[in-house]
């Protein structure tokens, strides 16, 4: 066995301000092996691939390629020894064209052949079957078609070992099939795959081995077949989760109280985004959804109600009064709260602290002249913090050194502080470990049994189908459905999205 | 423990200033002591004046000061500088000139109560941070661009107002804002710096302007969905500018009672830049600290007269200052920092150890 091994990461250790993020950590990958690195958010997943990457440099241990100790100091030191990187956040330039960001910083000289570039790159793409030009710019293309060109960039550079950084997360069903096709054909050909996800259903289909990692800590390295699931989720949890049951289990407790009062009602309602006008309803108290393929248009349904994009026309009501929407400032009046789709890009602000992020909703609405105290800040922020077990060393860290999941709670605190009567989640669990999506989904069955109404949106229909009582279904920006009742099961959903007679 | 407060002492946005301050004064220190003197005089007219080096500075770095506190908050809030405030000086100046002596560039008498003078030039200054405001805010333009229009036609509009006359204050009191008031021994300027640090400081802490404008600064997008209007407060840091600008026009013709249209406040937003950057702040926007600044514009100043004290050519000054810029730009750089605090690590490394466990 370890004559077949290509990478082999002894005794890694890293330590950031307050926070220990990796100890004593070991980690060896195989000639054509599928390895999927698990943990919880925070675990030191992203961590230990940025050792290895050179994107941060290790304070202790060995990094032993092809059984040659390996000092990388860069992620071009990473590039040249034939490591290389697909991140879960897309780090292509989105004001370059595709072909450019393909082979941008890997000419052999001063001078680059673009036609030659631009032929390479077409061939490529479609031999990888990627819907994009050499020369179309890469901002114009779907996150989707981003991440696959980011992966095609990897590919074509004659990688050892390709590491995949939460490639799936923002891909749909069928984009991820043709990304495991590749992954495929890379093993056969001796790749080492370092894939880094959220979605145990993929671990499954795709992997040979698993390494599990919490706290910093690795937990263990177990080959596929000894490690049914349930084990493995309690590996990446720490304990002999009781809560399993809740996982697969669905039901939970159910919102009771005052149905039928109409929250929030749109009719015709349509923005810049390009989305058909539709019409939308919630209750109090109910939990819906907008389903529907990437790219159905979604995210532009619950940005239209939120004024995040412009609205170019409709009515729009709300507890039966009608109201107009013009920006999120509006919403907010209106007690509508948004928690958008891309964390990193609409809901951080990364260099202030954890609390200004907690208050700054509350006190916009507060209003301009109105500061809130210092004390009452804390306060707040130290409540949230409390609440949703914000992993943080203090309420006065930048909330940037914050893992992604705990981002993503003081974003939601943040909502949650504004005590809205209606709370939009656009993908609130994307990139998010079981534990803490558990604890979201929860959250948001609690906060529909007090009263408040929700709209949820998830990429993954399981996960709607636990928290939702009715799902609108979408398909080509045009909402195609409405599905309630016994009519939520996947296969039903499956056949609206799919339109099929 | 002693490696924690050194990092909080290093890691301070008033680290580099306050560094930067006393190296200056060190080096004053060892060459000439007398540098430190401040002895209490008469003046020309008889009152009793402080002077020395320390109040040159205090006093010639009043204009810089009030520029760095508008200066900080465009470059918080837009991620780019002004570069106008030199010319709008020029012409809030002109036209304070302008209303104080009419039409007449020799009167007898101020044509119009300083007050209203100084309102009007308010103004005109918050007119054109408005002009450079809409410019960035609502047409999107890089603040460089947008105000390279004034900084251009500036001087020029200036001259225009007094049709390039050059008007001369006959009232001795409109001297004082720049000079000293009689009986009292400390410059004017002092004051009036002290009155927009309290303003601001009072703004500070009564309004959300700083989350705002920092949330706006490092996030636009993310401040806009947060319901905050990233428009408007790139405006308002705009006009709050041209304000300042306003304040230092005051100073700056009060100091000669006249105008020079080519001359005055010449350089003067590199150097208000310049403080900005040398209080740690990001000139991409986002978080700042405003004090940090102001600081940054005195050791400015205080650069400037050491070096007049060891006679260099004024033409020469920018040269120096040159200097600074590349020592300033060398140590915020992140890889120099970071090798610093390796450095500090390694001095220490007993006490360090104990400190973790």
């Amino acid at each position: 066995m370890d004559n077949n091994s290509l990478l082999k990461m002894r005794a890694i250790d890293k330590t950031f301000p307050g926070v220990r993020a990796l100890q004593k950590v070991d980690f060896t990958l195989n000639k054509g092996e599928i390895h999927a690195l698990m943990g919880e958010n925070g675990a030191g997943k992203s961590t230990l691939i940025k050792v290895l990457t050179g994107v941060y440099p290790k304070d202790g241990g060995a990094i032993i390629l092809d059984g040659k100790s390996v000092n990388i100091h860069s992620p071009q030191d990473a590039q040249k020894l034939g490591i290389s990187t697909v991140y879960q956040e897309i780090t292509l330039c989105p004001n370059l064209t595709v072909a450019e960001n393909m082979y941008v910083s890997r000419g052999k000289g001063p001078l680059t052949n673009w036609k030659k570039m631009n032929a390479d790159a077409d061939r490529l793409l479609k031999k990888l079957d990627i819907p994009a030009r050499a020369t179309q710019q890469l901002g114009n293309c779907s996150i989707a078609v981003q991440q696959m060109v980011a992966i095609a960039r990897a590919v074509d550079m004659d990688c050892k070992v390709l590491i995949l950084d939460e490639p799936t997360s923002s891909l749909d069903e069928q984009e991820v099939e043709k990304l495991f096709g590749l992954m495929r054909d890379l093993k056969a050909l001796g790749v080492g795959i370092i894939f880094v996800t959220h979605f145990l259903d993929q671990v499954y289909e795709v992997c040979d081995k698993i390494t599990v990692l919490r706290d910093g800590q690795l937990v263990g390295e177990y080959e596929i077949r000894d490690l049914p699931r349930v084990k493995l989720v309690a590996k990446m949890l720490g304990k002999e989760m009781d809560d399993l049951s809740d996982i697969k289990g669905e039901q939970e407790g159910y919102h009771a109280e005052d149905a039928g009062s109409r929250v929030f009602e749109a009719e015709q309602l349509c923005s810049v985004s390009g989305i058909k006008p539709f019409n939308f309803y919630i209750n109090k108290g109910e939990v819906n959804g907008f389903t529907g393929l990437l790219g159905s248009g979604r995210s532009e349904c619950v940005r239209a109600i939120f004024g995040a994009d412009r609205v170019t026309g409709g009515k729009v009501r709300v507890n039966g009064r009608q109201v107009k929407i013009h920006s999120p400032r509006d919403a907010m009046k209106n007690g509508i709260a948004y928690l958008p789709e891309d964390r990193k890009i609409d809901g951080i602000i990364g260099d202030l602290s954890v609390r200004d992020n907690i208050i700054l909703a509350l006190q916009v609405m507060k209003g301009f002249f109105k500061p809130f105290s210092k004390a009452q800040a804390n306060q707040f922020a130290d409540e949230y913090i409390k609440k949703l077990s914000i992993k943080t060393a203090s309420a006065d860290t930048p909330i940037k050194s914050l893992s992604g999941g705990n981002q993503q709670k003081v974003i939601l605190a943040r909502w949650l502080l504004m005590h809205p009567e209606y709370l939009i989640l656009d993908e609130p669990t994307r990139g998010i470990d079981v534990g803490t999506k558990v604890d979201i989904q929860k959250l948001v069955l609690e906060l529909a049994s007090e009263g408040m109404s929700v709209t949820f949106i998830s990429s993954e229909t399981d996960e709607m189908l636990r928290t939702c009582s009715r799902l609108v279904v979408m398909r080509d920006r045009k909402v195609v459905g409405e599905l309630s009742g016994e009519d939520l099961t996947q296969t039903k959903i499956m056949s609206t999205i799919a339109g099929g007679e | 423990m002693f490696k924690s407060i050194v990092k909080k002492i290093t890691g301070n946005q008033l680290f580099i200033p306050i560094m930067a301050l006393i190296l200056l004064a060190v080096i004053n220190l060892i060459v000439d002591p007398g540098f430190f003197k401040v002895s209490l005089g008469k003046n020309n007219a008889g009152n009793p004046v402080l002077s020395g080096y320390l109040i040159t500075i205090l006093d010639y770095g009043s204009e810089l000061a009030i520029l760095a506190i508008g200066m900080t908050l465009v470059t918080a809030a837009s991620g780019g500088q002004d570069i106008s405030v030199g010319a709008t000086i020029a012409i809030a100046g002109s036209a304070m000139l302008r209303v104080l002596c009419g039409t007449n560039s020799r009167p007898d008498a101020i044509q119009a109560p300083i007050i209203v003078a100084f309102l009007v030039a308010c103004l005109v200054g918050m007119l054109c941070g408005a002009f450079n405001g809409a410019l960035v805010s609502f047409f999107k333009i890089q603040p460089m661009i947008a105000t390279l229009i004034l900084f251009t036609a500036g001087r020029s509009i200036a001259a225009w107002i007094n049709n390039n006359e050059l008007p001369i204050v006959p009232d001795p009191k409109f001297s004082y804002f720049g000079g000293f008031i009689p009986g009292v021994p400390i410059p004017t300027t002092v004051f009036i710096v002290l009155i927009c640090i309290v303003v601001m400081a009072l703004v500070l802490k009564f309004t959300n302007l700083g989350l705002y404008t920092q949330a706006v600064g490092i996030n636009e997008k993310s401040a806009r969905l947060n319901g905050i209007n990233p428009t408007l407060i790139k405006f308002i840091a705009f006009v709050i500018l041209g304000l300042c600008v306003a304040v230092a026009a005051l100073i700056k013709v009060s100091r000669l009672s006249t105008i020079n249209y080519s001359v005055i406040a010449k350089d003067i937003e590199m150097d208000a830049i310049l403080a900005v950057a040398l209080g740690g702040n990001a000139l991409s926007g986002g978080k700042f600290n405003m004090w940090a600044s102001v600081l940054g514009a005195y050791v400015i100043q205080f650069l400037t007269t050491t070096l007049y004290k060891f006679n260099v050519q004024s033409d020469a000054l920018a040269a120096y200052k040159a200097v600074v810029v590349i020592l300033l730009v060398f140590f915020s750089a992140p890889k120099v920092r970071e090798g610093l605090g390796s450095a500090v690590k390694k001095l220490t490394p007993k006490r360090a150890g104990k400190g973790e466990a």
